[in-house]
Order: structure tokens, then C-alpha cells, then sequence
């Protein structure tokens, strides 16, 4: 038998109640033991409070030859930022 | 190095003039220090060696954990057999970070081991020497744990995107290592005269083999050149050598060691030590398969495999029955 487990990938939230983040991947025959095998390695350190495991064939990613395309259009809209309004001093923080 | 002298297939570096614009592009990437990630486009060499590179760390920390592993159950006491079975679980996840980013370049994991465990994949040389007293446990500690944190600090700027991130989590995790095994031994060479010279055995028969980890001179090996403008190596092995002798003797000192190399002084002009050189006949013999203990590491890392795999196909079992009854109750 012994044929290949799924890859899954990891996501941990850490202890301040930020985004759950990506740490890496593992191997592991179901989600159960994905979790498991997470808690094992990669919060041996009190890295985290939540544990999301998810199978790696299941994550649709955008191409990297798409990048320009893609992200381009948002290169031009500089007034998105705040600092592109210059705000009199007089008038105090804003 | 956990690598040890790695090819890369080339036979010389080509000028950014003589390459395609595909690679060209790849190549001035490289060097405005960008990150390469998985599915981009690179240099099938560039992916090869970098496989060749990342599985052979992954077999070293994995193969690592067996000479240490040989103290767990005769550690002096409860609690420095608490830090060794942690210092070893690390090893384990160190493998198991470096196997995910090899996995990222299309090699799968079965192949990994399958190379590992017929011997045509290599692992350090210096995981084939034998753990004969409590002192080496803190010898590996303090300076192999030592020698690849010099190697792996300069690896978490490698241009590979998944190995550079590997290399973050595990830097993190070695400073323990060392210090675990530096404090062992500050603990012994206290104790009675007999203790203090199961140190000094340690550091003599673990100072050459250390010194070796870093693999022979590689400063006109073409190899070493293409890796360096691929930026997946960023030093001379001789570079790093010194640099693992400068910050180790006055450690030795100060444990009341003697280093056992009649050659090793201070430089002034310098600002660093001469030392001895390897013996590089040694190092080749071992690399080759014909070190003390390959036959016995090959061997116990086969038997753990081979042993686990009625519990692996066990959880296989156990999760096809369970999505086969998910998909019924649907
Ligand atoms: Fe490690
Ligand atoms: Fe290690
Ligand atoms: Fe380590």
C-alpha cells in the first residue's frame, strides 16, 4: 500500500489576534491529522492559538506570468494612498 | 556544509550577454536580490542544483537526529533528557521544513527517501561518526550545530524563496542547540578530573570532522562560482571556515580545552587564526560510504521506515474509510 500522503498547507494564528498566516506545509492522510501533525511542528514554541490546515491541491493560485496584467492597474491609482492629499498643518492630525 | 560540496552541472558562468532573454531576465532578478518562487520561470540547472542542495540538508537534519538519538534513553538526567528529545524533535521538523521547499522544485517526497534510502542521495559527513560518551552529545551540540549555523545564517538571504523562509524558522531553532550543548559541557568540565576529560575526548575526536562539514577549499570550483551568482551559496567554504575557528577556540578556552591541532595560532596581521588542514583523504573515504558508522545510519534510517509503515498504511486506511463514508452520507 503506502502510497504518498496529500500535501496540506499550514496557517497559524499567533498569540495577538492577528491573521492567520501561512508557516509552510507537511504531509498527513487527513485534515485530522494534519492538525495534529501542525501542532507538532510548527507551534513547539508557543507560536500560535489557531491552527488552519488546508489540502494544497484545493488552493487556486494566481500565475506569476499574469503578475503585470494583474497588479498593473493598481500602479497608477496613487490617490488610493492618504499621503496624496497634502493636508495644511492648521487644520491638525488627520 | 549539511550540503557538502553540491553540483551544479555547468561546466562554466555565462555573462549575462551569452544568455537568453528568459534567463537573462531570471539572472537580473538574482542580482537586485528579488526572491524566485516556485512557479516562476528559472534555469533547469538553477532547479536541479537547488534540489540537489535543499534533499541533502533535509537527509542531514533527518539522518542528524540518529547519533543523538543514541543518548536519549542515557542522559544524566530527567532534565537533560527533556532538552535532548527536544533538540531532536527540532531535527526532525528542520528535515521536514527542507523536504516542503525540495517538494516546491517538483521532486516528491517518496523520491527524496527513495534516494536517501538507497544510498544515491548523500547526507554530511559528519553524521557518521559515533556518539561514544555523554560529553560528544555536547560536543555535536556546541560545535556541528555550530558549524551549520555559520552555513545556514547567510542561506536565509538565498535567492530561493521557499529554502530562504526553511532557513528563517531554522536559525531560530539552532541557537538552542548550540547553547543546550555548550552548557552540557560547562557543566562537565566542573565536575572531576575523569569528567573534564571526556570533554577534552570529545573535542578531539569532533574538532576535524567539524572542520570538515564545511566541505574542501572551493574557491576555484566552478560549482561554487555558478551557486554564488545564483545566490544560493553565499560564501567560500573556506571563508565560513575561519569564520567557525575564529568564534570557536576562545569558546574552547574558556571551557579549559586544548584544540587538538598543534598548528592552530593566533594572526595578527590577520585578525584571525592559522589552523591545520583536514584530512581530506578522511573526508572522501567517509563521503563515500566508508566512515565508521554509514553502514549503521543507513541502515537504522531504513528500519525506521520500513517499521512505521503498517502505522502509515494504517492512517491511510483510516482516512479512505472515513472520506468513503463522508461521500455516502452526502
Ligand atoms: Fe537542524
Ligand atoms: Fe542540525
Ligand atoms: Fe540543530
Amino acid at each position: 500500500m503506502s502510497s504518498e500522503w496529500p500535501l496540506w498547507e499550514v496557517f497559524i494564528r499567533g498569540q495577538h489576534g492577528l491573521n492567520h498566516r501561512h508557516v509552510g506545509s507537511l504531509h498527513a492522510p487527513d485534515a485530522e491529522m494534519a492538525v495534529n501533525n501542525a501542532r507538532d511542528v510548527y507551534t513547539r514554541r508557543n507560536e500560535g492559538v489557531s491552527i488552519w490546515v488546508v489540502k494544497s491541491s484545493e488552493i487556486t493560485a494566481s500565475a506569476p506570468s499574469e503578475k503585470g496584467p494583474l497588479f498593473e492597474p493598481s500602479n497608477s491609482k496613487v490617490y488610493r494612498h492618504p499621503t496624496f492629499f497634502d493636508i495644511p498643518d492648521e487644520v491638525g492630525h488627520m | 556544509m549539511y550540503a557538502q560540496m553540491v553540483k551544479t552541472d555547468g561546466t562554466r558562468v555565462r555573462s549575462l550577454d551569452e544568455m537568453e532573454p528568459h534567463e537573462r531576465a531570471f539572472q537580473e532578478r538574482v542580482d537586485a536580490g528579488q526572491k524566485i518562487e516556485p512557479k516562476e520561470w528559472m534555469p533547469d540547472g538553477y532547479r536541479k542544483t537547488l534540489v540537489r542542495q535543499i534533499s541533502q540538508h533535509a537527509h542531514s537534519e533527518i539522518v542528524g537526529q540518529l547519533p543523538e538519538g543514541n543518548w536519549i534513553s542515557r542522559a544524566p538526567t530527567l532534565e537533560r533528557k527533556a532538552i535532548l528529545l527536544a533538540k531532536v524533535q527540532d531535527e526532525a521538523g528542520h528535515g521536514l521544513y527542507l523536504y516542503c521547499a525540495a517538494e516546491t522544485l517538483g521532486i516528491s517526497r517518496d523520491e527524496m527517501y527513495e534516494q536517501l534510502h538507497s544510498g544515491k542521495a548523500k547526507y554530511s559527513s559528519i553524521f557518521n561518526y559515533p556518539t561514544l560518551t555523554w560529553a560528544d552529545i555536547g560536543a555535536i551540540g556546541w560545535l556541528v550545530d555550530g558549524a551549520a549555523i555559520m552555513n545556514q545564517v547567510p542561506l536565509q538571504r538565498c535567492s530561493y524563496g521557499p529554502y530562504a523562509r526553511a532557513m528563517v524558522r531554522i536559525c531560530k531553532e539552532e541557537s538552542f542547540h548550540q547553547r543546550q550543548g555548550f552548557d552540557a559541557l560547562m557543566r562537565m568540565v566542573k565536575g572531576i578530573p575523569a569528567q573534564k576529560a571526556m570533554v577534552q575526548d570529545a573535542l578531539n575526536r569532533w574538532w576535524w570532522p567539524s572542520l570538515m562539514m564545511f566541505g574542501p577549499s572551493d574557491d576555484a570550483s566552478v560549482h561554487s562560482v555558478q551557486s554564488m551568482a545564483w545566490k544560493i551559496k553565499q560564501n567560500s567554504n573556506d571563508e565560513l571556515r575561519q569564520k567557525f575557528v575564529d568564534q570557536t577556540v576562545p569558546q574552547a578556552e574558556y571551557l579549559g580545552l586544548t584544540v587538538p591541532d598543534p598548528d592552530l595560532k593566533w594572526n595578527e596581521e590577520k585578525g584571525g587564526y592559522d589552523f591545520g588542514e583536514p584530512d581530506w583523504e578522511e573526508f572522501f573515504n567517509v563521503i563515500a560510504g566508508n566512515g565508521p558508522c554509514n553502514a549503521e545510519r543507513l541502515n537504522a534510517r531504513k528500519q525506521a521506515w520500513d517499521d512505521g509503515a503498517w502505522f502509515r498504511d494504517g492512517l491511510t486506511a483510516h482516512a479512505q474509510k472515513t472520506a468513503a463514508h463522508s461521500v455516502a452520507a452526502e
